[in-house]
């Protein structure tokens, strides 16, 4: 994928292109506003990860209106140093699809950038989901690995399609949260990793191949660990 | 500390409160003297002028009866039996030359009919003032009819002097009055001003002295110490939360720093120095979200929030809070139970709420024992809503209670769980911001947890309309 990056602090900027590459994108790189804005409005990109506050004398929100303005619906994540609520619905308002807070762990990052380019591809609505020999049927509630029919409680259901919709990606503890919940706060207790256990036992325990991986310092993926 | 410099003469207030006093006492004292004027010695040179018109009236019809002849008769008469001696006429021919009448000679300033003339004559042998006015007859004959005025004109000098008297001794009396309340306006406000100029130097224990006379400026000076005392207590908030962020972020800091640099200088494998790094991310990662809680109460006080408060139904998000804990309250092996009535209105921000809940619950869990029993229920009472989260953990010492809800405060049985102190702050926050409170209670064994949430106008309403249908 192709990923404008507007940052202008060298180290995040730096930090997020090198992990970015490394995770087999193309990242472009601006400094300040005004080359941002140039290059996100001429350019055409798979993502956009936009910093609020820059140099040059137009800031992230500014790009953002412009972009939306022209009916460009590239994917924008903005990355922010201002975590207000007010501030969140604000970047949101403007047209950003996702809203990140520094500071901010890269896996989170990429996690949020890569389900964002998935959702931009809007799969056509679906009324199964298939994941090697899992299979979830979404009309009739009902899901099932290798035949075998598995009882889940309506949030274990809830939790399990957000990891299939989001299969071989990386979803993180806030995603969950944000996503199956819709809870927008840190719980202090990691809740999140108990049910996802309760759910690894139904799913993944009675059968060979676990499908659930913890991915460390991240999150969880649903995938095949190919070894 | 000096008291501030006073304002410019035409710049004070006092000045201009005196000035106005000044002013308008002596517009009214002249408005009054006018008044005077006008009903005494205007009424007189009126009831003058209406007796010289009613003798020119008279006159006219003797001429008309009886020509010249009758005419001088008839002045003659008036003359005789004017009892005040104040009457003057004088006949007078083509030329000006007296005919009859008690004046010698034509005086030479009248030459105009139909007006008032006041001028000084002699008669017989005496100077007097006299008003006069001066007619034509028929036939080339002049008439000069008028009052002696002398008298009266001596009491309009003797009203016009009072008058100015009085003038002199209002604009006196004005300038004294105005100095008055001057001083007092200077002295009421310098009390106040000099209370804020001591603040502004520093000394905060100063308070506005109270006269004790209950007026408006007592209530002012007490407002003024209300609110002196509230941001004195503010800042004493601050100050013990900036206090407990030095102390309590140092610790997770230190760590974090002594194991980066641990690994630095010992670490003898690439795994030993990512696991170190790892380790210390997760420490930083902890201190971002202390302050992520402290930015977010900070947040909730501030009470920007109320602006999204809505009608709500909380059964929902609480049974959401229930079933997230249930999870790990079983891993745990406690039994987390949810007594929830099937609808709960309220009035306010569902997701603070929502929060505040699960922070109860999230201590509710953590500190029960193994096998022990938390639970959550609500009640709907006519004051309000009532969230109780009970446990069956060791609770909290009553001398302690009320420090619990402080930010950082950690109990000394809480020393080795998890946690940063700020869970009960925040539901605390989210309490106030809603008008509630957060009670905490002995729960024999255990704590008793009760978010109690008051019964708005709106949430009033809400349920009035739930009972009406449910009727």
């Amino acid at each position: 994928m192709r990923i404008l990056v507007v940052e202008d602090d060298k180290d995040v900027a730096g930090f997020v292109a090198r992990g970015l590459k490394e995770s087999g994108h193309v990242v472009e790189h601006a400094d300040n506003g005004r080359d941002g804005l140039f290059m996100a409005v001429g350019e055409a990109f798979d993502a956009i990860v936009l910093d609020r506050m820059l140099p040059g004398g137009i800031d992230g929100l500014k790009i953002l209106e412009t972009l939306r303005s022209q009916k460009n619906a590239t994917p924008v994540l903005i990355l922010s140093a201002l975590a207000d609520v007010t501030e969140r619905v604000k970047g949101l308002k403007a047209g950003g699809d996702d809203y990140l807070t520094k500071p901010f762990a890269f896996a989170e990052l990429l996690a949020r950038v890569e389900a964002l380019v998935r959702r931009g591809k809007a799969d056509a609505p679906t009324t199964k989901l298939v994941v090697e020999d899992l299979e979830m049927d979404l009309l009739s509630r009902q899901v099932k690995r290798a035949g075998q029919k598995i009882d889940l409680q309506p949030r274990e259901f809830r939790l399990l399609e957000y990891l299939m919709r989001h299969a071989g990606q990386v979803v993180t503890r806030t995603m969950l949260l944000e996503g199956v919940w819709d809870y927008h706060f840190d719980p202090q207790t990691n809740v999140i990793d108990v049910h996802v256990s309760r759910l690894r036992q139904k799913v993944d325990k009675p059968f060979p191949i676990a499908l659930i991986q913890t991915v460390r310092n991240a999150g969880y993926t649903l995938r095949v660990e190919r070894v | 500390m000096a008291p501030p410099p006073r304002p410019p003469l035409f710049h004070s207030a006092g000045v201009r409160f005196a000035a106005t006093y000044a002013g308008l006492l002596a517009l009214s004292a002249a408005a009054l003297a006018l008044f005077l004027w006008w009903s005494t010695a205007g009424l007189l040179d009126r009831q003058t002028e209406a007796a010289i018109r009613a003798d020119a009236q008279g006159l006219s019809e003797r001429w008309d009866d009886g020509g010249i002849r009758t005419l001088v008769a008839t002045i003659a008469d008036r003359l005789a039996g004017n009892v005040d001696d104040d009457a003057i006429y004088l006949l007078a021919d083509r030329a000006f030359a007296r005919i009859a009448g008690n004046l010698d000679h034509w005086p030479d300033t009248v030459r105009e009919t139909g007006s008032f003339y006041e001028l000084p004559v002699t008669r017989v042998g005496m100077r007097s003032l006299a008003r006069v006015m001066f007619y034509d007859l028929p036939g080339g004959y002049h008439l000069l009819i008028g009052r002696d005025v002398v008298v009266r004109s001596q009491l309009r000098q003797l009203l016009t002097d009072a008058l100015l008297w009085a003038l002199v001794i209002v604009g006196a009396m004005a300038t004294a009055g105005a100095l008055v309340v001057r001083s007092l306006f200077r002295r009421t406000i310098a009390n106040i001003s000099a209370t804020a100029a001591a603040i502004a130097g520093g000394d905060f224990a100063q308070r506005v002295r109270l006269s004790g006379r209950r007026d408006e400026f007592d209530q002012l000076a007490e407002v003024i110490n209300d609110m002196l005392d509230r941001i004195g207590r503010l800042m004493e908030g601050v100050r013990q939360v900036s206090n407990a962020i030095a102390h309590d972020l140092r610790t997770p800091i230190a760590r974090a720093r002594t194991r980066l640099e641990d690994a630095s200088l010992h670490a003898a494998t690439a795994a030993d120095l990512r696991s170190a790094i790892d380790r210390a991310t997760a420490d930083l990662d902890g201190i971002v979200a202390v302050f992520q809680a402290l930015l977010r109460i900070a947040e909730i006080e501030a009470g920007s929030r109320r602006a999204a408060f809505a009608r709500c139904d909380l059964a929902a998000p609480l049974a959401g809070v229930g079933e997230l804990y249930e999870a790990v309250a079983e891993e745990r092996g406690v039994t987390l139970s949810a007594a929830l009535p099937p609808r709960l209105p309220a009035f306010g921000d569902a997701a603070l709420i929502q929060q505040a809940v699960a922070n109860l619950v999230d201590n509710a869990v953590k500190f029960s024992p193994a096998g022990g029993t938390a639970t959550l229920s609500a009640h709907v009472l006519p004051t309000g809503l009532e969230i109780v989260v009970t446990d069956r953990g060791p609770g909290i010492p009553r001398e302690d209670r009320a420090k619990a809800p402080q930010r950082f405060y950690r109990g000394e049985t809480a020393r080795h769980t998890p946690g940063s102190g700020l869970g009960l702050a925040l539901v605390q926050a989210v309490a106030q911001l809603h008008g509630g409170t957060l009670r905490l209670e002995d729960g024999a064994p255990g704590l008793r947890a009760v978010l109690a949430l008051p019964v708005s106008a709106e949430a009033a309403s809400t349920r009035h309309t739930a009972e009406a249908a449910a009727i």
